[in-house]
């Protein structure tokens, strides 16, 4: 079997008393596309931030192609990249602007070229002129994807990548991230609150509640460990969980 | 520390200026209007003050290397303000830009700004009141390096203080500085301070500068004693204040506050 990409072991973080992440552990395999579901607030974005190095954690470990990421962040991120729907591009630049920005700062060769294939295989031709504010927010969405498939990484995480795109955009970048992984080997950890979408997609799926891991499989046996129809009634069992204070 | 990374940044806030009318007037327009006011101001006091020799050649030589030290602090803490006003500290902090290359570019950033700054004011001093500032002479450079670094190490700490209290602090960018004009001596000499303000003035080394410009102008000495206090100042507070800015950083990942400081 080969060695995961990602390895976070017993990750927690707490801030004061409040415990956003609960001791949790999981892997990424190469060319795997893990789907990261739960609940408003179970813990799913601190876990991205503390993947990405933007948040410390309060314990546990990250180990990133082998190498643990507080001592390698440089290296690790360098091989890593992100895109969200709720993330901003710098809003005075033209797209082609920021995509230039975000080459040389991860030191792309070839930038013109590179530049040139990602916004046709995102479709951005029409507004690569544009001033990122006039953007909608589904051509927002195509910028902070193209900003991440850009640097060309091994890791990438997508946090809700297609909310805001219209079925056809988002058909086109689903079929997309499968080239990509098929072509390229690219691991992906996927947000999204469609279930359909996630079962779709993902591989393997965890499952957060009140930042612990409560479930962790294909979509298939997570419904069954639930003895659920689907995975939206999973979600939804867990969700109301969550809303109910604790003891 | 990677070159392309710090010129990445750098890239990107020129691209700002390029369709931006509001940011090249905080470089031209400005600068230009306080010369324009002090200016006047200095040339009625020095009517009726004839006791200080060279009563112009110091107001107006104080006014435009103050504005090179407030314009270093700009360059720093502006640079750092566009990234929060752009929600763009995630992408750039989930990057694998270091904390060092960010204060570099931002360095770069404000050398930028003070040489454009500097062209301005000299340029316009010259036109409208017939002052050169290269009066003061060769002293000028290591005067002008000097008060760059104070405004780099206001611009640190200023900017160590948002990324900790968030937008709310954002004030700070333009108040931060003129806490430190009274004790920079700007305008007067340290002699004119009570004695504990004295004592505080002495470990900023834009007093120094101050001073060792009214020694080269009034007696064309060299302030070689003035140099060595701002040199060894400025050393030791830069030092201290990238430390903080670190420890910053660190803090903020920590509480979580990074991901938010734009919010």
């Amino acid at each position: 079997m080969t060695s995961p990409v990602l390895k976070a072991s017993q990750l927690t973080k707490r801030f004061g008393e409040f415990t956003a992440v609960d001791g949790v552990s999981f892997e990424i395999r190469p060319g795997e596309i893990l789907g990261l579901l739960g609940p408003n607030g179970a813990g799913k974005t601190t876990t991205i931030q503390m993947l990405l190095g933007l948040v410390t954690p309060t314990s546990g470990s990250i180990e990133v192609f082998g190498l643990n990421l507080s001592t390698s962040r440089e290296t690790i991120l360098q091989q890593v990249n992100f895109s969200s729907t709720y993330i901003a591009m710098p809003q005075s630049l033209t797209v082609e602007e920021n995509l230039w920005v975000v080459a040389r700062l991860y030191g792309v060769s070839d930038i013109a070229q590179r530049i040139d294939r990602v916004v046709k295989k995102l479709e951005m031709d029409e507004f690569r002129h544009k001033v990122t504010r006039k953007l909608s927010s589904g051509q927002m969405t195509r910028l902070t994807l193209a900003k991440a498939f850009l640097t060309e990484p091994r890791i990438l995480f997508l946090d809700e990548p297609t909310a805001s795109l219209d079925p056809d955009i988002a058909y086109k970048i689903r079929s997309l991230l499968k080239e990509e992984r098929q072509s390229s080997g690219l691991s992906i950890l996927y947000t999204s609150h469609n279930m359909r979408e996630m079962e779709e997609m993902s591989d393997r799926i965890i499952f957060l509640q009140r930042g612990r891991l409560v479930a962790e499989g294909t979509a298939q046996a997570i419904v069954e460990q639930f003895g659920k129809a689907d995975l939206e009634e999973v979600f939804l069992k867990l969700a109301r969980e969550s809303d109910t204070p604790l003891s | 520390m990677k070159l392309y990374r710090v010129t990445a940044l750098v890239l990107r806030h020129l691209y700002l200026y390029r369709r931006s009318l509001p940011r090249i007037m905080e470089i031209f327009y400005w600068p230009f209007l306080d010369l324009v006011i002090w200016g006047f101001i200095t040339l009625y006091l020095a009517r009726y003050q004839t006791q200080v020799p060279g009563f112009v050649t110091f107001f107006l030589g104080a006014l435009i290397l103050w504005d090179m030290l407030f314009r270093a602090q700009q360059g720093i803490t502006i640079t750092f303000l566009e990234e929060l006003w752009a929600r763009n500290l995630m992408n750039l902090f989930a990057s694998p830009l270091k904390p060092s290359e960010f204060l570099a570019a931002t360095m770069v950033m404000s050398v930028m700004k003070v040489t454009m700054v500097s062209i301005v004011m000299g340029g316009c001093a010259l036109v409208f009141y017939s002052y050169n500032v290269l009066v003061i002479g060769l002293w000028l450079l290591p005067f002008v390096l000097n008060l760059v670094v104070t405004g780099w190490i206001i611009g640190v700490f200023t900017t160590s203080l948002i990324m900790r209290f968030g937008q709310e602090a954002e004030v700070l960018a333009w108040s931060m500085v003129f806490l430190f004009q009274p004790i920079s001596c700007v305008f007067y000499p340290m002699e004119v301070l009570p004695v504990w303000l004295k004592g505080i003035a002495w470990a900023n080394p834009a007093a120094h500068i101050f001073e060792g410009m009214r020694v080269v102008l009034s007696t064309g000495e060299a302030p070689l004693g003035n140099l060595a206090w701002a040199v060894g100042l400025n050393g030791v507070l830069l030092i201290g204040v990238i430390t903080w800015f670190y420890w910053t950083i660190a803090y903020c990942k920590d509480q979580g506050l990074l991901v938010r400081v734009g919010e």
